[in-house]
């Protein structure tokens, strides 16, 4: 196989979701075939330049939401081309020089203290981590000491809030204010879940409010281009 | 599959087996005393010959005669009455087989509907706010026509669920007269849709064309035997308990004919029967077995489908009433006697009392389309479109209603218990329980694009301000219309036209 062929091979898999051999892939017939994890390795292995890898991921990627603006595609195939290309990011990741052009961001995510709801939360940490940002998950029920502390040794770009329960919310708008009494202003946060909306962000002095992983994924990309 | 795969369900058992025998009984006492009242001389001598009690009744005329059948009639009548009757279609692949111990449901048009209801969306701004509008449905009934009726089988046509057509549409233009009636409206069926035509008779002296046009259109006199693109009903009775002359008439001559027919029979339970169930499911199961046992006797091995229409009676005005939940529960109670004596059945479904579409006429649609296709009948009729206790079809109704079987058929998919499925699952619950998010997402993607998942509600609607479901449904109906429409073959055509007469000149 060329390189060129292995490439179009990987875009392919990515489109398909298939995450590697054991999976089946978009319509269940893909298992046995090696998947994204496989060839990844495999053009490593062969000196392909990591570049190229990120470059084959991002065009995948656009394929797929267009195809899932266009119906074609759903959220469940959406998920498995984002873990498809989170799970890649992995392995390519230690091979990557720090610094380089194709850091998109560090990204925390946490669903906020008293709330256990995470699926939503989930799905926006898998989109983004396909997206190719670096993604750092805290979970659920999450204490704002220890958001504090993780965005102190993390020392993310982004931080993502996820809450379900109108009781949650308050919980939210006291992390928001820590994180700004603390000194970090340049850090954009995104917040997200049923009862949030933007003018809640605009009061708690949160970024943007985004209702599905989608919104999360164009809005993050106008804040680079912006910045 | 040769035929039409309609849904087979797995029938909900309104009545037991006791049940089922009592009422047996009470239609048998019902059939002896007081038996039945026959208006056509020609019916009594068969009834008589063949051994009932029969007597003219002088306060009638000399136009009724008392019969009064032994159930040893009936023996002999389920003898030879066909248990599986097939009903042809243009396309043999539209062919529909009912096999009175199977319960296999297909659902069609009907009836005849003097209206039809045009909607125009119109966009209305807000008296005290001029800032703000919205686009609302508002409707308009004027007479059916032709063209209506050709529009309506173009429709039938094309929506998934519809198994056979049952003109829906009451022709009234200028031209239409009882004895040009039956040829345009079959013709304007049987041009415009490849399914299976089944209709009354205006004009019994019209039958004879009518199935010469059955005979071009199949290929010859044999072929449509084996093939019977269009078949008939007859509401043989008037209830209670009484055969009319002109549709007995229409059932002995379709009968000599062969041709399949449903036997009718539409009592309103408080008005022409008893309201109890127990009651009017005894009377009507009584007056279509009198009129299945004439068959019999005129016409040994003729096919006939139990036609089961019961109603209930409104009780302020007594008209039909289609969205009583005991509407249903006639209808389920007669499917199981017709099963009973091995008989296909014609039964109803989803008319509503509504005069528009919209929340009434969905919900009481849903729940009888729900109840007694749980039943278990062969040909449910009524079933799309009809609004206004059948006074008037909504095409844009009809678009919806095919989407609501759509849903009900999705309904009774078996269950898929299997070694192999069970082992599946297994595979997947342990391996999402390892994984980080434990969320199933992508394991569904296999079901997804084989299209076997229920996507979302067709019409549905994304504004908050306003519900779309109607113009949707406007479009959908609209965009059928434009499809090309199924001719008939032109030398096929060319023939009926030619050596067919009375169909009208804006047919041609
Ligand atoms: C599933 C669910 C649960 C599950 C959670 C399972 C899980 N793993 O998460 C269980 C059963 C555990 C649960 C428990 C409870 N629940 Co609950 N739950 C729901 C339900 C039905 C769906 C939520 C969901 O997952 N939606 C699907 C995902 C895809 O959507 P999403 O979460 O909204 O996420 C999207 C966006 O919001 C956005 N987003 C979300 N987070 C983020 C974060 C960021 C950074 C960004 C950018 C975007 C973003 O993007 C996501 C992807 O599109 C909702 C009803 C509803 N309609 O929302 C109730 C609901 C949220 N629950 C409710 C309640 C009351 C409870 C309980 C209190 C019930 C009880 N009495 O025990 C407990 C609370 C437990 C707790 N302390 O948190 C109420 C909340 C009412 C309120 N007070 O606000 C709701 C609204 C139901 C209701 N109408 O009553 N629940």
């Amino acid at each position: 196989m060329s390189e060129q062929e292995l490439l179009n091979e990987l875009e392919h898999v990515i489109l398909m979701g298939h995450i590697n051999e054991e999976d089946e892939g978009l319509d269940g017939t893909m298992q046995g075939t090696p998947g994204t994890e496989e060839l990844v390795k495999k053009a490593l292995e062969e000196g392909i330049d990591p570049e190229k890898l990120l470059k084959t991921f991002g065009k995948a990627m656009e394929k797929v939401g267009e195809k899932f603006e266009s119906g074609e595609f759903f959220l469940p195939d959406m998920m498995a081309s984002g873990e498809c290309v989170g799970n890649a990011m992995e392995i390519v990741e230690p091979k990557l020089a720090a610094g380089t052009s194709y850091e998109k961001g560090k990204f925390l995510i946490a669903t906020v203290q008293g709330d256990l709801h995470d699926i939503g939360k989930n799905i926006v940490a898998t989109m983004i981590k396909g997206a190719g940002y670096h993604v750092k998950d805290l979970g659920i029920d999450v204490p704002a000491d220890n958001i504090l502390e993780a965005i102190k040794e993390y020392e993310p770009n982004f931080v993502g809030l996820s809450a379900l329960l109108t009781t949650t919310m308050t919980e939210m708008e006291q992390v928001v204010k820590r994180i700004r009494e603390e000194g970090y202003s340049d850090i954009k946060i995104f917040i997200g879940g049923v009862p949030t909306s933007q003018e809640f962000a605009d009061k708690i002095g949160a970024d943007h409010h985004c209702k599905d992983a989608m919104e999360a994924l164009n809005k993050l990309e106008k804040v680079r281009d912006a910045s | 599959m040769d035929f039409r795969e309609g849904v087979v369900v797995n029938p909900y058992l309104r009545l037991n087996d006791e049940e089922i025998n009592r009422i047996h009984k009470a239609s048998m006492e019902i059939l002896e005393d007081p038996g039945v009242l026959v208006f056509h001389e020609e019916a009594a001598k068969y009834f008589e010959e063949a051994g009932a009690e029969v007597t003219k009744v002088p306060e009638e005329g000399d136009k009724a005669w008392s019969v009064k059948i032994p159930e040893t009639l009936l023996e002999k009548a389920l003898k030879t009455a066909p248990k599986k009757v097939v009903l042809g279609a243009r396309d043999p692949k539209n062919k529909l087989v009912l096999d009175g111990n199977k319960p296999r449901a297909y659902f069609g048009s009907g009836s005849e509907t003097n209206y039809i209801l045009e909607i125009s969306m119109d966009t209305y701004v807000k008296k005290d706010d001029p800032e703000t509008t919205a686009v609302f449905p508002t409707f308009k009934r004027k007479r059916g026509t032709l063209k209506d009726l050709c529009e309506s089988a173009r429709l039938g046509e094309n929506f998934e669920n519809l198994d056979f057509f049952i003109r829906n549409v009451n022709i009234q233009d200028p031209e239409i007269t009882n004895e040009n009636k039956d040829v345009n409206k079959f013709f304007a069926c049987l041009d415009n849709m490849t399914k299976h035509v089944l209709a009354g008779i205006t004009d019994v002296r019209q039958l004879d064309n009518v199935i010469k046009m059955a005979e071009i259109i199949a290929g010859g006199k044999e072929a449509v035997k084996e093939n019977p693109v269009v078949s008939f009903i007859s509401c043989v009775t008037k209830s209670p308990l009484q055969l009319t002359e002109e549709s007995t008439t229409n059932l002995l001559e379709v009968n000599k004919r062969g041709f399949p027919i449903v036997i009718s029979s539409s009592p309103q339970g408080g008005s022409t029967a008893p309201i109890d169930e127990i009651g009017i499911v005894s009377q009507i199961n009584a007056e279509i077995l009198s009129a299945v046992v004439l068959s019999q006797i005129a016409n040994p091995g003729s096919p006939v489908i139990y036609g089961s229409v019961p109603v209930r009676a409104r009780m302020d005005n007594l008209h039909d009433m289609y969205g009583a939940p005991e509407f249903s529960q006639y209808n389920m109670s007669c499917i199981q006697m017709a099963r009973f004596y091995g008989l296909p059945c014609y039964s109803s479904a989803g008319v509503s009392d509504a005069k528009t579409p919209g929340i009434q006429a969905s919900v009481e649609k849903m729940l009888s389309h729900l109840c007694v296709s749980q039943g278990g009948p062969h040909l449910l009729h009524y079933s799309f479109g009809l609004l206004e206790e059948t006074q008037t079809f909504c095409p844009e109704q009809a678009v919806l209603d095919n989407a609501h079987i759509g849903m009900i058929k999705r309904v009774y998919r078996e269950p898929n218990v299997t070694d192999e499925s069970i082992e599946d699952n297994l595979k997947i619950i342990r391996k999402v329980m390892k994984s980080p998010y434990r969320i199933y997402a992508k394991y569904a993607r296999k079901q997804l694009h084989k299209g076997d998942l229920y996507l979302e509600y067709s019409f549905e609607s994304d504004r908050e301000d306003m519900d779309e479901t109607m113009a949707k449904a406007k479009e959908e109906k609209e965009r059928i219309l434009s499809l090309p429409v199924k001719r008939l073959p032109e030398d096929v055509r060319n023939k009926i036209l030619e050596e067919i007469p009375g169909i009208l000149e804006k047919l041609h």
